[in-house]
């Protein structure tokens, strides 16, 4: 059975209490058409389970197939580092088909970032390790394409439509809180 | 006739099997470093990020145990040719063609129900033996922790965790 590695962290960009009994970890591609289409499906569930659940975005970019899916990764983890990931990670999959560097640096000045600053970072490369980072804890937890969504630490190899991921969610809450923790 | 899938110690069957129009490769070829054997179904799955494209993905990852990486289906190798081409796959993929599904039988993994192989995974180390095998329900793609483990414990290559 393929698990999460390494588990949740501080270093993990969460949305929802820590303490919440259920954590949907998605390896996502922002170039992904399927991430694309899985993302308004997680905010509903997001929406609907509210305090019940905490989501976990990792960088899982395929940058053979989608050659801007490193960059805009790399844009959503500059905007991070000015806090403000999720704001990027939505505008990302909200724009998928319009990826280019000189996108990203638009959509930081719509998020009223420091867009200079963003546009500095990816040109050295400033968050490519972080990306890389996540890419290889999502092979070591047997991430086998995108989206990969794992459900208390466990890849969800059903369907990630609206009710079976749902359904899935709710039977791990009835389990009550896990531990992450291997 | 299929043979049981083979077992880990076992020695990896040799074969030769064409990985372009005009090129064969034989196993035994590449003693001295690990190979990893991936039989899959078939070219052409539909979902972006399948198993395929996503070891194209990890070549750096392979290439960290100085393994050889092998795609093997029984599809023709003008299939082969545009399937890489299309999915800019930079590792040969070999065609299990004629016979049909010969090496899949030999490796215990053809499906004559189907008439695919299943989705089999085999590290063979330096010297032509089996050190790991896992097959994958059809429709599942395994990913590759099971792989990387397997590569770390063969414990020839040059990384560290």
């Amino acid at each position: 059975m393929s698990r999460l590695t390494p588990s949740v962290s501080d270093s993990d960009h969460r949305a929802g209490p820590d303490e919440a009994p259920v954590t949907l970890v998605e390896y996502g591609d922002y170039e992904c058409p399927h991430c694309g289409r899985a993302d308004p499906i997680v905010r509903e569930i997001r929406r609907r389970m509210d305090r019940r659940l905490r989501f976990v975005f990792r960088n899982f970019p395929l940058v053979e197939m989608h050659p801007h899916a490193g960059h805009a990764a790399e844009a959503a983890e500059a905007a991070a580092s000015q806090g403000r990931f999720w704001e990027m990670h939505d505008m990302l999959f909200e724009h998928q088909v319009a990826l280019e560097d000189s996108d990203l640096i638009r959509y930081a000045k719509n998020l009223a970032l420091d867009a200079g600053r963003v546009k500095e970072e990816l040109a050295a490369g400033t968050h490519a390790s972080r990306v890389r980072q996540d890419f290889r804890s999502g092979v070591r937890s047997g991430v086998n394409g995108t989206p990969t969504f794992f459900i208390n630490g466990t890849r969800h190899d059903g369907s990630w439509e609206l009710d079976a991921l749902l359904d899935a969610l709710e039977r791990a809450a009835k389990g009550g809180p896990r531990s992450e923790s291997v | 006739m299929t043979t049981p899938r083979l077992s880990t110690g076992m020695p990896a069957p040799d074969f030769t099997l064409p990985s372009t129009p005009d090129q064969k490769l034989r196993l035994s070829e590449l003693r001295g470093r690990p190979v990893i054997l991936a039989f899959y179904p078939a070219d052409w799955s539909p979902v972006c990020g399948d198993q395929m494209a996503l070891y194209n993905e990890l070549r750096q990852e392979f290439a960290r145990f100085n393994a050889w990486l092998l795609g093997i289906s029984v599809d023709g190798v003008w299939c082969h040719a545009a399937f890489a081409v299309d999915r800019k796959l930079h590792f040969p993929l070999l065609a299990d063609f004629e016979p049909k599904g010969e090496v899949a039988r030999r490796y215990g993994v053809y499906r004559p129900e189907d008439g695919f192989c299943e989705r089999a995974l085999f590290v063979i180390d330096a010297d032509g033996v089996v050190r790991w095998s896992y097959v994958s329900p059809v429709g599942v793609n395994p990913g590759a922790d099971g792989i990387l483990e397997a590569l770390e414990k063969l414990g020839t290559g040059k990384a560290k965790r």
